[in-house]
């Protein structure tokens, strides 16, 4: 890549980052993609599957993933994050900093032979909702971009206690330094992308719903990595308390959102999700029947109708029209929803195997943070905030927005939001020659 | 090449222990040895370090191998690395192969070394035989004309357009009507913010004033022939008939909305649509005391299935509108499910409750029904029915199709789903763009979608196209179908198959193949009747080749 004027920074490498990034370097223009964790692909590599079309996700995200590491206008940067920025649309110089890998990236092959010695396990894996665990070198998961361990600076033998080294004996392309220190990086950008994405609501907040004290109470993210594949229980879902095979399925939707206690907004993704989890549940299981509660069923967008129909007429869904008071368990440690049935007008009471919560997407933890770092505005709930009617275009000129970052939204959405915000940036940089 | 002796090197990788910890590789690299025209070969702990591909540079070289193989991972993620490697040394990026003996093989065999060691053995045997057929192929380079076309003048449309002229492109945007604007002409005012339609189409003014846009209204784009960067376009004007060309197309035609008639005593009178009402409040005609509005009126049924996206928010904004004007009138809206996803539009779903607004849920088996004077809602959580009078019934309508919206897709060879809504390339990573390239789609052609989802997909058109028409020149994939025109008995099999529409039949009535909009799929080879498609890359005798290899011991 030619270091000349012409470049965009694109912070977050999610779906919307990935996308921004790629249309940019399509478009002839030099791309600095920085993404916070060890790894691109976000939330979109963590999913099983994708609605309407049950496309396995990381089999559609992976060619997209090689093509932005591979693409001669895409500068790659992981572990990476936004200090400072300073100057205006067309002449933003910016300060980021570079946290060590300790494996040098053009060395390592991700070959994982690092990783089969290292004595330190157990460590949970975010990246399977921590269902699955890793040592203290590793990557995330088998197909990560880059292909390129990390060594964790808070377990690692020797760099806590100066012993070991087994890593660094076992590579075989001597790609573990773990001389490597915090780097500062300056820039100069013509235009800047947020693309940070969103984090996931903590249910066990809302007591009455069990999260975390309940067994058989999981989390809509944990429960597409129990069905997918290459996920800890290898595809085969088994519900925690007894490891038995659930036949009875519960999701709950709205947990966290839609409620002025905690998020007033709607996540947008999530009656379709729950549809989604019910049916690939079905898949794996034909003797597996669902009910989803619902306050209303968000299913606007195209072939979502469909979708639900579908789900209703071929993979035993039943959808309920309720508000969920609360969730208990038995003494099988089956959970108990307690539930208003709006349909009726009336209060019931229904034992499940296992019980889904669809949980509210939440800005950023560091949201706060960056839109400071940055300059540019936040919503009451604090979502990037856009124009009305050009929901990329931040309050700061050069400065534009896109993917959940800015709302909640589903994957086509963030990839069209990406493409948009792509084409202002492209804008600025053509502005100025 | 023909005439050259074909010199194969073999590198086989271990993969730290992925292969190597799993298969006998020192064997295996042994027995690529003795396979006929291999010249080299040897094992790599990692053939894709760059220790790895200087050795496959170096050997190329020192021993002039003319193919060159590597038996490792995947070539999803390794062999453009590996091709260009080759192309480096000065090989012909098309005399690479690649053998999966990881995935395929090591990862499957593991409890079974032995014989997947065998496998290993076998794979690179029908590598070998497939890799001394192969030809050099070039990628094909077309030259870009560096503007772009809009077909349709609404708010995506227009939106489209500034932003190309904004990035310096010429661009023509094509509308049927007479003025530019699209269903916002027939608009009040504009969901969340209250302001006048009339301030969005503030952008007309700029659209007909850049210098980079030509505006041309009362016209229709009649014939659209050519491929991806080089579209030629007829467009008829009244008399006048223009031609010029392009290098891309952006899609923005619209939709319409459902007059329902025959729903819901539907009489344009006192039951009227809620475009209707967008008029009648334009001029403050509106003092009906109980007003009524029904939703999904025409859509979520056995006809038309699906949801239209933007009536919950369109009947939101008349009802708090009327409301302001008129704070005693009772407004309840009839609903299924209340459309009002994301944040701003659950904020506004949250204020037109907080304004007094009534929201009654109906169900789609005993819909409500609109006598004289009242009508009859039958509601679940009652299990009964109420009477509820009315001066006004408004119906929200879904969007539809418009009715030439198939002659557009024909002409430009673009699909559409059952509701001829435009059928985008791929509905999660590719919502923007048609499979055919240099075709693009935004707003409610795509689907029924609001102003601001318009515009963005209107930028995010925008983006897709000016990623063709920045470019010189594009290049495209060298391994593509041909057709032999001599053995062609043009019974048109492929041409209904090909999915980017690359084949068509030339003035002797057989099928020819645009290299440009080729991607190689195979599709086509793999049904003609009579066997007249080569595949490049990928052909019948390096394919049986490798059968044979397979087969052998």
């Amino acid at each position: 890549m030619e270091e000349n004027s012409k470049s965009v920074l694109v912070i977050g490498g999610g779906i919307a980052g990935i996308q921004a990034s790629l249309d940019l370097a399509e478009r002839g223009i030099n791309v600095i993609l920085v993404e916070k964790g060890s790894y691109i692909g976000g939330r979109m590599a963590q999913l099983d599957k994708t609605f309407p079309t049950n496309d396995c996700s990381i089999c559609i995200l992976a060619p997209k993933l090689a093509e932005c590491f591979r693409h001669p206008n895409i500068k790659l940067l992981t572990l990476s994050e936004v200090r400072d920025i300073s100057g205006e649309a067309g002449n933003f110089n910016v300060k980021l900093l570079k946290r060590p890998r300790y494996i040098k990236e053009d060395a390592c092959t991700g070959c994982g032979d690092c990783a089969a010695i290292c004595p330190i396990g157990g460590l949970p894996n975010e990246f399977d909702a921590n269902l699955k665990t890793h040592g203290a070198v590793y990557i995330s998961f088998p197909s990560s971009v880059p292909l390129v361990y990390v060594i964790d600076d808070t377990k690692c033998l020797y760099l806590n206690h100066g012993i070991c080294k087994l890593c660094a004996k076992a590579c075989g392309t001597k790609a573990v330094d773990f001389s490597q220190k915090d780097q500062e990086i300056e820039l100069n950008v013509s235009s800047i992308i947020v693309a940070t994405g969103y984090d996931l609501f903590d249910s066990s907040v809302i007591e009455r719903l069990g999260y975390k004290k309940i067994q058989n109470v999981v989390s809509g993210m944990e429960f597409e990595r129990l069905t997918c594949a290459s996920g800890p229980l290898g595809g085969h879902v088994l519900r925690p308390s007894d490891k038995k095979e659930p036949k009875k399925l519960a999701f709950i939707n709205c947990v966290g959102s839609r409620d002025l206690e905690y998020n007033a907004y709607c996540s947008s993704c999530c009656c379709m999700y729950t549809t989604k989890e019910a049916m690939i549940a079905h898949e794996h299981d034909n003797s597996i029947e669902s009910t989803i509660f619902y306050i209303d069923l968000m299913a606007p967008r195209k072939d979502f109708q469909k979708y639900i129909k579908r789900g209703t007429e071929e993979y035993r869904i039943t959808y309920v029209k309720a508000k969920v008071a609360r969730i208990t368990e038995d003494k099988e440690k089956n959970p108990v929803i307690r539930y208003e049935d709006i349909k009726t007008g009336t209060i019931k009471q229904k034992t499940f195997d296992l019980v889904i919560l669809a949980t509210s997407m939440v800005a950023k933890e560091d949201a706060e943070d960056l839109s400071k770092t940055l300059g540019i505005e936040l919503d009451e709930y604090n979502f990037y905030k856009g124009e009305v009617f050009q929901p990329q275009i931040s309050s700061k000129e050069g400065i534009y927005l896109c993917g959940a970052c800015r709302e909640p939204m589903d994957i086509p959405t963030s990839v069209i939001d990406a493409s948009g915000a792509a084409e202002k940036a492209a804008e600025i940089v053509m502005r100025e020659g | 090449m023909s005439e050259e002796e074909v010199k194969v090197g073999v590198f086989i990788c271990h993969c730290g222990t992925n292969i190597g910890g799993i298969l006998d590789i020192p064997k295996v690299t042994e027995y690529a040895k003795t396979l006929p025209n291999v010249t080299y070969a040897a094992d790599n702990l990692y053939t894709c370090s760059e220790a790895g591909l200087l050795e496959i540079r170096d050997k190329i070289k020192k021993f002039n191998l003319n193919r060159v193989i590597v038996a490792s991972c995947t070539p999803r993620t390794h062999e453009p690395l590996f091709r260009s490697t080759c192309q480096e040394a000065g090989l012909n990026p098309y005399l690479f192969e690649m053998v999966n003996i990881r995935d395929q093989d090591s990862w499957v065999h593991m409890k079974e070394p032995e014989k997947g060691t065998e496998k290993a053995k076998a794979l690179i045997r029908m590598g070998v035989s497939k890799a001394v057929l192969l030809e050099p192929l070039d990628k094909i380079k077309v030259k870009v004309t560096p503007s772009a076309l809009i077909i349709g003048g609404g708010i995506a449309g227009m939106h489209a357009a500034l932003d190309l002229a904004n990035q310096g492109f010429e661009t023509t945007l094509v509308e049927k009507e007479s003025d530019l604007g699209g269903n916002l002409n027939s608009v009040n005012k504009v969901y969340p913010t209250h302001d006048d339609a009339s301030k969005i189409l503030e952008i007309k003014e700029l659209v007909k004033s850049h210098q980079k846009i030509t505006v041309l209204t009362s016209a229709i784009a009649i014939k659209v022939d050519g491929f991806i960067g080089n579209f030629e376009i007829t467009v008829k004007q009244g008399e006048k008939t223009l031609n010029f060309n392009v290098g891309a197309i952006i899609v923005a035609t619209g939709a319409k909305v459902l007059i329902p008639e025959g729903l819901f005593s539907y009489d344009g009178k006192k039951v009227i649509t809620q475009l209707e009402l967008e008029q009648l409040l334009k001029s403050n005609k509106v003092n009906a005391k109980n007003i009524v509005m029904i939703q999904c009126a025409g859509a979520r049924n056995d006809e038309r299935p699906y949801c239209s996206n933007i009536c919950c928010m369109i009947a939101l904004k008349n009802a708090m509108l009327i409301k302001e004007h008129n704070p005693d009138a009772n407004i309840i809206i009839l609903y299924r499910d209340i459309q009002a996803y994301g944040t701003v539009y659950q904020n506004y779903y949250r204020k037109a409750r907080e304004n007094g607004i009534i929201f009654i849920r109906y169900i789609f088996e005993k819909q409500p029904i609109v006598k004289k004077d009242h009508i009859e809602i039958y509601t679940e959580s009652l299990n009964d029915t109420i009477n509820v009078p009315y001066n006004l019934v408004v119906l929200s309508t879904p969007l539809i199709a418009h009715d030439d919206s198939t002659d557009v897709a024909k002409m430009l060879k673009v699909p559409q789903q059952e509701d001829k809504f435009f059928l985008e390339a791929h509905v999660k990573l590719r919502p923007s763009d048609f499979a055919t390239d240099g075709i693009f789609v935004c707003g409610s052609a795509h689907w029924p979608a609001d102003i601001r989802e318009s515009i963005s997909q209107a930028n995010a058109a925008a983006s897709r196209a000016s990623m063709i028409i920045s470019k010189e020149m594009i290049e495209v994939e060298g391994s593509t179908a041909e057709v032999d025109p001599e053995i062609c008995i043009g019974c048109g099999v492929c041409i209904k198959l090909c999915p980017y529409n690359a084949i068509s039949k030339n003035e002797e009535k057989v099928a020819t193949v645009n290299k440009v909009l080729c991607k190689g799929c195979g599709l086509c080879g793999a049904s003609c009747l009579a066997n007249a498609i080569t595949i490049h890359h990928f052909t019948n005798d390096q394919i049986i080749s490798e059968i044979n290899a397979c087969m052998e011991e």
